[in-house]
């Protein structure tokens, strides 16, 4: 698992298809989710697009496409049950996933250890 | 957060695991450990105690009469003082010379003394104005004392275990209760559209009040967050987003608290800043007006989301001055100013959300149903 500075996670399921969901640390900033939007399957992504909008009892925030490629299955249940990115957002509450031509993105990333101390 | 103020239950939110924020000056809980839904929803279902020490607790006394003091408070806003009966409270608002509002407030008589709770942000603004248009009264602010509210449908209970004649009060009785946590000024009011109370406290007997409170059961800490969100539901205003200066009264559908003599025909017309604009539009309508707003989906339109009539090109009509998810209704909430011709319930308008134009439809308030004693 690879970490994003944005406290996403990275989760490589092979076939070039990364997984990706934001981090407990995240989810605990960010409060009570109400709504998430996700985005359409076969879009074209470049790393840095906001292609994910949480809204939580608090605020509004995105979620950035975090290495270019194709989203290829978005997580429909968390349109229904957002409040599932509080309960479980290492497991249940991925958002979507992307199959990259190019994971070498993925080597830009923080291992647990690195992400752990960035969050202090 | 050094330059903030602090209450005197400050130290008491960290023991409990709050996150504190800055909040008009004061250093204040957004939420507990159990979340802004979980505290919304546990209020709406047992009793939520609140730390609302920051808003401002004023006294004003005439050297005359209480008769005086009320008399002169008229001439600031548009409320009937004078006949408000001793132990009551009403809820008024200060209005400027065009007819916008410079604060709300609570106001009690309380025998030989108005006692008035107003803004926290606005407080020094208050004072000032007060002592400049009652010059024959003296404005004192009460500084030594915290101010909690504990709301919901068990904050009877609870609080009558400790101070037994709590529960005989009505909705906007107020009373001095001697306490083991000494003289308590208490009201049954608050500000989430359900049963409850305010409870002034002295500074140093604070604290013991509140881990007494929170002892119960059915009572547990609610910060900010879900304060926001229970008194949006409510469809009640705050003031610096949903009224401000340049809103009326009555654009504010806040024409119940003005009353009958101090309108058009009244025994006492008028005779408050603004009195022109606010009674002219309360006669024949304002041209836009504060709205209830349900917009279709989940995502909630927040504060400053632009209105248009239609999802297709045009001018903006109105702006979202509150909105959020509310936890009760489990659907997003706004409010907001549209024009008169756009207010009556079941309308259906646009908001820009992230660049679309969602559907929202105009929608009564409150959204949930107050749930006070009579």
């Amino acid at each position: 698992m690879k970490f994003t500075e944005e406290h996403e996670w990275l989760r490589n399921d092979g076939d070039d298809v990364i997984v990706v969901g934001i981090t407990e640390h995240a989810s605990e900033q960010l409060g009570d989710v109400v709504f998430v939007e996700l985005p359409e399957i076969g879009t074209q992504v470049t790393k840095g697009d906001e292609i994910v909008v949480i809204e939580s009892v608090k605020a509004a925030s995105d979620i950035l496409a975090p290495i270019d490629g194709e989203i290829v299955e978005v997580n429909e249940a968390l349109i229904d049950d957002p409040a599932k990115v509080n309960s479980d957002p290492l497991g249940d509450a991925w958002f979507f996933k992307i199959k990259s031509a190019d994971l070498s993105q993925m080597d830009d990333y923080m291992d647990e250890d690195a992400y752990q101390s960035f969050i202090g | 957060m050094s330059d903030l103020e602090t209450t005197p239950l400050t130290a008491l939110h960290r023991a409990l695991g709050a996150k504190m924020v800055p909040f008009a000056g004061y250093e204040m809980p957004v939420q507990f450990p159990a979340g802004v839904l979980k505290e919304h929803l546990h209020t709406r279902a047992a009793a939520g105690l609140f730390d609302v020490s920051h808003m401002g607790q004023v006294i004003v006394r005439s050297g005359e009469s209480h008769e005086s003091a009320a008399a002169a408070m008229e001439a600031l806003l548009p409320v009937d003082v004078l006949d408000l009966p001793e132990g009551r409270q009403r809820y008024g608002v200060f209005t400027n010379e065009t007819g916008g509002i410079l604060d709300d407030l609570m106001l009690a008589n309380r025998g030989d003394h108005l006692f008035l709770v107003v803004n926290a942000a606005r407080r020094d603004h208050d004072i000032a104005h007060l002592r400049a248009g009652l010059p024959r009264c003296r404005i004192e602010e009460i500084k030594h004392r915290a101010l909690l509210a504990l709301q919901g449908p068990k904050a009877e209970a609870v609080l009558a275990g400790l101070v037994p004649g709590v529960a005989s009060m009505r909705f906007m009785d107020v009373g001095v209760f001697r306490s083991d946590h000494g003289e308590l000024w208490i009201s049954r009011s608050g500000y989430t559209g359900e049963d409850g109370y305010e409870i002034s406290v002295g500074a140093g007997e604070a604290e013991t009040l509140a881990r007494a409170l929170l002892a119960h059961e059915d009572v547990a800490p609610v910060g900010l967050g879900a304060r926001d969100s229970l008194r949006l539901e409510a469809g009640l205003c705050l003031y610096g987003h949903d009224i401000d200066q340049t809103t009326t009264p009555i654009e504010a559908a806040l024409g119940w608290a003005i009353q009958k003599v101090r309108r058009r025909g009244g025994t006492r017309e008028g005779g408050f800043p603004g009195a022109a604009v606010i009674l002219d539009q309360l006669e024949n309508g304002a041209e836009r007006q504060r709205v209830g707003l349900r917009p279709e989906g989940r995502a909630p339109m927040r504060e400053g989301t632009t209105l248009f009539k239609t999802d297709g090109a045009g001018d903006p009509v109105g702006r979202v001055t509150s909105g959020a998810f509310g936890p009760t209704i489990g659907a997003p909430m706004s409010m907001g100013y549209v024009p008169a011709a756009l207010a009556d319930p079941g309308t259906r308008i646009h908001g820009d959300v992230r660049g679309k134009r969602m559907p929202v439809t105009v929608a009564n308030l409150p959204f949930t149903a107050a749930n006070f004693k009579r």
